[in-house]
């Protein structure tokens, strides 16, 4: 008796470590949408490119360069560097080439991935790519998007994987932090609202993922949900994203008065903020995009960030003193 | 003597250090009011545009005046080190990027280049149309596109 009771326990503790191990695989299996989930469908290409547009993709996934006017935004090949707490990821390419990009995606593959976060093969993509937020897509937006990105050119050349620090480097582990984080269908319009506070929420939390940015995070990369558009630091800690809440949208350095919604619209028409500033930094990339949407689609996200409750966000760094 | 010599070869250093120190804050804060000033004239433009002001031809060229003077005086005013954040007491929620230094030509040649545009659309404004054309045309390719590259945001 007194030689198997080590053993016995030595049995139990490594029964319990495989079942964790299995709990582990099964609680962290890539999620995917099958083909049969999609109906026959004919895509409005124009609709893509107002996705496209919305969703600012070529920020990240266009081919980067020193100067940013020469950044051809029909060429996603991908490369740019994000650095940010857990390591740096490099922007993949979403080009239609057949080997280095999405060229050879079928349609249920891209809805994964925008949905789920989920490459092809089951492979669990990193939330640096917002799908927390495209997961509030229409499934019709998504087809459209899809076939528009089909026409843009193909650039060859693969991207290198990302280089994070363990234990974020071990792609398994991001199937618990969507258990924790991924949570939502597509977006459900509040019937009390108007159509316009509605277009603008969907534009606004779906393919803009506005919050995606101007949010604070929690230690393990989740946006802190009580202070969602309340602003922070940028993943690389350098600088400061601002409140777009009430709270946050002042005109002038001290004044009383928010933003009002045609300030808001115009800005995302010409970058121009109400005090005569014209926005400079990654929000310029933005207005790039926001600028070729619609003057109802703008006006509607304005309708929305100006009817958001004010938050109080994480107050800025005292500026280093020397 | 050799202690003499020392300190005020010190006292020298110091004053110099501190001289330095200051010219650093003065051409921060000149900077950055010559864009504040620059900011205010382009409300008054965009106001007019919006209706929000009555059209003023004599204030829109007082608003190219002031775009002309800035942009003429702005690439003497980012010597080496004074990359802001040491001069705190005029800090304040931009900075200049590390790029203005880097790039220092392209940076530049972007100021002759606004020049060019406020005097040219200062002779092309009639009305509050042309305005439109002119201030729009500035604010993309001018302010927006050297904000782009040149500034970032420190604080919301």
């Amino acid at each position: 008796m007194g030689k198997s009771l080590p053993r016995r326990l030595g049995v139990i503790v490594g029964v319990l470590i495989v079942l964790a191990l299995a709990a582990f695989w099964i609680l962290t299996i890539p999620a995917t949408v099958p083909a049969s989930a999609l109906p026959p469908y004919t895509p409005n290409l124009a609709n893509g490119k107002t996705m496209f547009n919305a969703g600012g993709c070529a920020s990240c996934h266009a081919v980067p360069n020193a100067d940013p006017d020469k950044v051809d935004p029909t060429r996603l090949g991908g490369g740019l560097a994000l650095p940010c707490p857990f390591g740096t990821f490099y922007v993949p390419n979403i080009s239609p080439d057949p080997k280095d990009g999405i060229g050879g995606w079928s349609e249920a593959d891209f809805v994964s991935a925008m949905w789920n976060g989920t490459a092809p093969g089951g492979r669990h993509l990193y939330p640096a790519f917002p799908y927390t937020s495209f997961r509030h897509m229409q499934l019709a937006d998504l087809r459209d998007l899809f076939a528009y990105l089909k026409t843009l050119p193909p650039v060859p050349g693969a991207v290198r994987p990302p280089d994070l620090v363990f234990p974020f480097n071990i792609r398994r582990m991001v199937g618990l932090w969507k258990l924790l984080f991924l949570h939502g269908g597509p977006f459900v319009a509040d019937p009390v609202k108007s159509a316009q506070w509605n277009r603008g929420a969907y534009l606004v939390n779906g393919p803009a993922h506005c919050a995606e940015c101007h949010s604070p995070r929690n230690p393990l990369g989740a946006i802190i949900e009580s202070e969602r558009f309340a602003g922070g630091p940028t993943p690389d800690g350098k600088d400061w994203v601002p409140n777009i809440t009430p709270a946050g949208l002042r005109q002038g350095d001290n004044a009383k008065s928010p933003w009002s919604e045609g300030d808001i619209a115009s800005f995302l028409s010409d970058g121009m903020t109400p005090d005569g500033d014209f926005v400079g930094g990654a929000m310029a990339d933005v207005i790039r995009n926001t600028s070729q949407l619609s003057k109802d689609d703008r006006a509607a996200i304005a309708a929305y960030i100006a009817a958001l409750p004010p938050r109080q966000g994480p107050t800025p760094p005292p500026q280093k003193k020397d | 003597m050799i202690r003499t010599i020392s300190a005020v070869a010190s006292v020298a250093a110091i004053a110099l250090g501190l001289s330095v120190a200051i010219a650093q804050q003065d051409v921060i804060k000149t900077r950055k009011d010559l864009m504040k000033a620059n900011g205010d004239q382009a409300k008054i433009g965009a106001d007019m545009i919006k209706g929000a002001k009555p059209f003023d031809l004599a204030a829109v060229h007082k608003m190219f005046a002031a775009f002309q003077n800035a942009a003429q005086k702005m690439p003497d005013l980012y010597p080496a080190g004074s990359q802001n954040e040491s001069g705190s007491p005029v800090a304040d929620k931009f900075s200049p990027t590390d790029k203005v230094w880097s790039d220092m030509a392209d940076f530049k040649s972007r100021f002759a280049k606004f020049a060019n545009d406020a005097k040219a659309a200062d002779a092309s404004v009639k009305d509050v149309d042309t305005l439109k054309a002119a201030l729009g045309n500035i604010g993309k390719n001018d302010c927006g596109a050297c904000h782009r590259i040149y500034r970032v945001e420190k604080k919301g």
